[in-house]
């Protein structure tokens, strides 16, 4: 591996926002931009990839009745497989996560994403949905074993209109969260992909015995 | 190379009409198209196992039996035969009694089955799918090459002294094909056996059919049982034709978009582009199905299905005329006209059996009692057990 190999990781970003431009998108490109700089700070160059759940809306329904992903859908879950970490944001509908943020998230492999480091962010109207991210989004990377920062970024319509306070205003659990991301995947080496249809590991004589 | 039709034998209703075939009529249905299979000059008739409605063919083996009986050159094969949740025993009794039945017309596909209720209502779980598969085709191989077997594993009741009769028809064993959407591992298995391997390829993008195709055959290739070029690969497909493709298209879309699987998802446009459907003139159909070898290379079976999603019999009927008349005949031709020598047919009985060195009479006789079937020496020990 070249030192430059080294120095150098991709970060997918998820965003459920349906509107155009959306505050989720919003909340997803500060999260971004924050963890690029932290990362740089970290001496490591981040290319970033983007998304849109918004245009995949037909292929993820197309996805749940056929059972596979067809082109464009099969390229943004590549690029979410294959990155070196994933920030995700979704907006908070009726409590928890949109559907289209968790239909994404259904149609992956359940190991795609195991020990990925994950940043959640989530938006809504009001903060009383803060929680969402706790009780809702932090246990789905739970079952999918990813590793999520400690740091949840949720920002309310109120959010927007603050800056940084005494109590942590949005920009402070922005720069927060993108450090604890930062420091996750500068301490890991690039993620290498799985080619599930490589030579076996084990024979298949190996398999015979396993059963007799 | 050979060319058929397999059916999954579903009922369902004609999204035309309102009206779903009964049983009765299902069943007859698939007999006639069977029949009109082989008046059309193809190869292979394959049906599914399935054992919840919408289907009927819980017993494939009585319904191919029937088939053999009205057909002379017909091949019948599964698609698949459940090699999860049959008693491998029971395969291996059934399918040598149908080799005998149709002359040695038989081959059979073994798939795992993904309905997960069916498992426990044969006493299975579908978390040991893959293991259930890996063990139960090692007894049954056995069952077939073995006269006697003793066996110990671990999903059914040890064997001791067990030979499966009929013994396989001129001590040659049908013909396998291991048939799998996803799992490598199923492909694995194909290859270390040097079986073929099947892939449906209807429901799935084809570089997907390609990637598990390249795995079979590079593993083939590695159990030393000829170059990768050789294995043995069969492909699934799917179609509906008419002389002016508009009027295909007009025709099939109410069964598409209802169709089980598929049916109110993807537009009949995406899913033609994403998959190998292919719904046009018969000049399209061959041009599709002549594309099939650019990713999985020269290939032995070709099986189309076309009787699913409610479709009525008459349109059946006239899909296979177009078959064998328009379609079928070019591919022979160009198919075989592209086929270096070197790679092998799809295995026959006939070819077989001259592998084999020629017919041998594989009946077992035993030394028992014609009335009570049982051998002097039992029944001194249970004389003498009294």
């Amino acid at each position: 591996m070249s030192p430059q190999d080294r120095s150098t990781r991709t970060i997918a970003v998820v965003s459920a926002g349906l509107s155009t431009p959306s505050s989720t998108r919003l909340l997803a490109d500060r999260l971004t931009e924050a963890t690029v700089a932290a990362l740089r700070d970290r001496g490591v160059t981040a290319t970033v990839e983007v998304v849109e759940l918004r245009e995949h809306a037909r292929d993820l329904a197309d996805n749940l009745l056929t059972g596979f992903a067809n082109g464009p859908l099969r390229s943004a879950v590549d690029t979410v497989t294959s990155a070196d970490a994933v920030i995700a944001v979704t907006p908070i509908f009726s409590a928890s996560y949109s559907g289209l943020f968790k239909t994404f998230f259904d149609v992956l492999d359940k190991d795609a994403l195991i020990g990925t480091p994950v940043l959640m962010g989530a938006t809504a109207g009001t903060a009383r949905h803060s929680l969402a991210l706790e009780h809702a989004l932090r246990p789905l990377f739970a079952y999918l074993r990813s590793t999520v920062v400690p740091t949840a970024v949720f920002a309310a319509s109120e959010d927007w209109a603050g800056g940084s306070g005494p109590g942590g205003g949005l920009p402070d659990r922005v720069q927060r969260a993108a450090g604890e991301l930062a420091d996750l995947v500068a301490g890991r080496p690039p993620s290498a992909p799985v080619d599930p249809f490589a030579d076996p590991a084990s024979s298949f004589e190996d398999l015979l015995r396993g059963t007799s | 190379m050979q060319f058929g039709i397999f059916t999954v034998s579903d009922i369902t209703q004609d999204p035309t009409t309102g009206r779903t075939p009964t049983e009765a009529e299902r069943i007859k249905a698939v007999l006639a198209i069977a029949a009109k299979a082989e008046e059309v000059g193809l190869d292979v008739f394959a049906l599914g196992e399935h054992h919840n409605p919408p289907f009927f063919s819980s017993s494939p083996t009585t319904t191919l039996a029937h088939i053999a009986a009205r057909t002379s050159t017909l091949q019948l094969s599964t698609a698949t035969t459940l090699i999860t949740t049959n008693d491998p025993v029971k395969i291996a009794e059934d399918y040598a009694m149908l080799q005998h039945l149709a002359d040695g017309r038989v081959d059979l596909t073994l798939g795992r089955g993904n309905t997960g209720p069916v498992y426990p209502w044969f006493g299975q779980d579908i978390r040991n799918g893959i293991e259930l598969a890996v063990e139960n085709y090692a007894l049954l191989r056995r069952l077939w090459t073995e006269d006697v077997v003793n066996w110990q594993g671990k999903f059914r009741t040890p064997l001791q002294g067990f030979t499966s009769t009929p013994r396989p028809l001129d001590g040659v064993a049908p013909f396998v094909w291991h048939g799998s959407i996803r799992s490598p591992q199923i492909a694995e298995q194909a290859a270390y056996y040097g079986d073929g391997f099947f892939h449906n390829h209807i429901f799935w993008p084809p570089e997907h059919t390609q990637k598990m195709v390249e795995f079979y055959r590079k593993r083939y290739e590695h159990y030393g049982h000829g170059s990768a070029d050789q294995a043995i690969v069969g492909l699934g497909g799917q179609f509906f034709m008419r002389k002016n493709s508009q009027d295909a298209v007009r025709e099939f879309r109410p069964y598409f978009d209802n169709a089980p699987v598929y049916g109110h998802g993807p537009s009949l446009e995406d899913f033609s582009s994403q998959t190998p459907l292919t719904v046009g003139s018969p000049q399209q159909v061959i041009e599709r199905t002549l594309g099939f070898r650019d990713y999985v290379g020269d290939y032995q079976r070709q099986l189309f299905l076309i009787d699913h999603a409610g479709l009525p019999l008459k349109t059946v009927l006239e899909q296979l005329d177009l078959l064998g008349e328009e379609v079928v005949p070019v591919l022979r031709r160009e198919f075989a006209a592209l086929k270096p020598a070197h790679v092998p047919d799809a295995p026959t009985h006939a070819s077989r059996v001259a592998a084999a060195g020629g017919a041998r009479d594989a009946t077992v006789h035993a030394a028992a009692d014609d009335v009570t079937g049982q051998v002097p020496e039992q029944v001194r020990e249970e004389v003498e057990a009294r």
